[in-house]
């Protein structure tokens, strides 16, 4: 993979002059570099990851396993991708094994999600079944650990 | 009581560590960005921790062989194969220690007399002097200058050499400096050695940590030197596992085994524990570290460009985590440099002379730690430096 787009994967925070300085190439040419893979849709976008339950958010979250018949012309695609637009869906994916999409949904409450199951999804034309399962607590998020988990002390001066 | 005529000259006379005295200053200081510490940022991978959790809920927490346990000694026989193209009997040539530190202790204890002369070169790890004084043995510095990137010249390994030297002492890539070594000089080292019949210890704990698509070359690869050479590793740096205390020697049978009698009176074994982690790291081989490295040169890239920048002169090391910048345009000595950097910017630095007279004129910065904090410390250090020159 392009080491910049590596760099941005793990922290989109950091300043271009000093990717620049890191990757030893001109800052205006990471700024160029990261313009282009904006446009071309490499870069889909940037966003925190949050420690929802210190953030104070009460929305619920659940993995809704999906099953839904392939069409003849595109397989799962056109029908994943109507799945992708309803704003309610944070993820989705098509999965090898016993179902076909996992779909993550948010909503204000249990309810909330229920109604959307139940009077969006499972209603679609082509949906043959769904599964809700419900995440009660984060422990890890896009590759951090909730509370951190770095406590282990560091020397300040060392040999 | 008078405890001075109490304690042997030879202990008496030893220095403290330069960083000892320095780490004193900056403990308990919360608000610090430390560039001081000589080991990775990160703790040791989970699959190795995992590994040793699982040991201890075994019950595995007993003695092992003197020589280290069996399944370690074979994994670390293939890695030193595959990456110093060396090949060691795990049954009679390898000897598992407390770290590099008491394999090199040990080396030098196994092969001195009282007066023998051991060549190595400074700036270098705070060790290698004391070492070999406990040996009983005669410490001859060899300089290695900013000029040739502190790699050491074979000429001046020449000069050093007299009818007592028994030892060259070689470690690189170098802590403080980062240097490393052209194969070219590597080479002349080594036929010096096989000319004047000498032995080599050459500490590879940085080995694995080399930038810009560099491969490294060990002087036991050369010819007529795997005879004469002891090859010291550990899993500190590149395995991010500095405080499981775990190293090993690779050596001729007769070399392994004086050594391992020091070992088994001294030491009796490194820890179980340690040594179970030691197994699950060489299964991880590079993969444990490979993306570590790649971040790595890319933080030394920022640091360097940043120091030089600020117009400290600083080489681009071609290894280990540690760059060495010069600070003799800010008037200050290194020390002066260090201890105003930390009371004014919070930011800590090691000064070059506590890796000997060598070091004066420079700071040791290391850049294994976040590169957000590296730029935060860079940033500080800037306005420290235009400070200090506004001043003049």
């Amino acid at each position: 993979m392009d080491p910049l787009i590596e760099l941005l994967r793990n922290n989109s925070n950091r300043s271009p002059k000093e990717i620049a300085l890191a990757l030893g190439v001109a800052e205006s040419e990471i700024a160029a570099r990261i313009a282009a893979a904006e446009a071309d849709g490499t870069i889909l976008g940037y966003s925190a990851v949050v420690d929802r339950l210190k953030a104070g958010d009460r929305r619920v979250t659940a993995l809704i396993e999906v099953r839904i018949s392939p069409e003849r012309d595109g397989g799962f695609d056109r029908l994943a991708r109507r799945i992708s637009k309803f704003d309610q869906v944070r993820d989705c994916f098509l999965m090898s094994g016993g179902y076909d999409l996992a779909v993550i949904v948010e909503g204000k409450d249990l309810l909330d999600v229920a109604t959307f199951v139940s009077e969006k999804l499972s209603t679609l034309g082509g949906v043959l079944s769904t599964a809700t399962r419900f995440e009660l607590k984060a422990y890890k998020e896009n590759g951090f650990l909730a509370n951190g988990g770095g406590d282990e002390e560091r020397l300040p001066v060392s040999p | 009581m008078e405890y001075d005529n109490k304690i042997s000259n030879i202990i008496r006379d030893l220095p403290r560590s330069g960083i000892r005295d320095f780490f004193e200053l900056v403990i308990g200081r919360t608000d610090v960005i430390s560039l001081g510490v000589g080991e990775p940022d990160k703790p040791t991978p989970w699959p190795i921790r995992e590994a040793v959790i699982r040991s201890l809920e075994k019950g595995q927490t007993s003695y092992t062989s003197n020589l280290g346990l069996e399944s370690l000694r074979i994994g670390i026989s293939e890695y030193v194969t595959k990456h110093f193209r060396t090949t060691y009997d795990p049954k009679t040539e390898i000897l598992v220690t407390v770290g590099v530190s008491e394999a090199l202790d040990i080396a030098f204890r196994a092969v001195l007399n009282p007066g023998d002369e051991v060549i190595y070169h400074e700036p270098c790890y705070v060790s290698y002097s004391p070492s070999i004084k406990m040996a009983y043995g005669v410490p001859v510095v060899v300089q290695t200058r900013e000029e040739n990137e502190f790699a050491l010249m074979a000429e001046d390994v020449e000069k050093a050499i007299t009818p007592k030297t028994k030892v060259i002492a070689l470690n690189f890539p170098t802590n403080p400096t980062g240097g490393i070594m052209p194969h070219e000089e590597l080479a002349k080292i080594a036929a010096l050695a096989v000319k004047h019949d000498l032995l080599v210890f050459t500490d590879e704990i940085y080995s694995e940590l080399l930038y810009d698509g560099r491969q490294h070359k060990s002087i036991v690869e050369f010819p007529g030197m795997r005879e004469r050479t002891i090859l010291l590793h550990g899993f500190s740096k590149a395995f991010a596992m500095t405080g499981w205390r775990l190293g090993y020697a690779c050596a001729p049978a007769p070399l392994r085994e004086a050594m391992m009698k020091i070992h088994q009176y001294c030491m009796l074994c490194a820890p179980i524990m340690s040594q179970m982690a030691g197994i699950e790291a060489l299964k991880m081989g590079e993969t444990a570290y490979e993306d570590m490295r790649q971040s790595y040169e890319q933080r030394r890239n920022l640091i360097v460009s940043r120091l030089n920048g600020m117009g400290l002169h600083c080489f681009n090391p071609g290894g280990a985590f540690y760059v060495f910048p010069e600070i003799r345009s800010t008037g200050l000595t290194s020390k002066e440099f260090a201890i105003q950097l930390l009371e004014k910017k919070s930011v800590a630095v090691v000064p070059g002379s506590a890796f000997s007279s060598a070091g004066e004129g420079f700071v040791r910065c290391c850049y294994a730690t976040a590169p957000e904090l590296i730029a935060k410390a860079m940033d500080l250090m800037e306005e420290f430096v235009n400070e200090v020159r506004g001043k003049k």
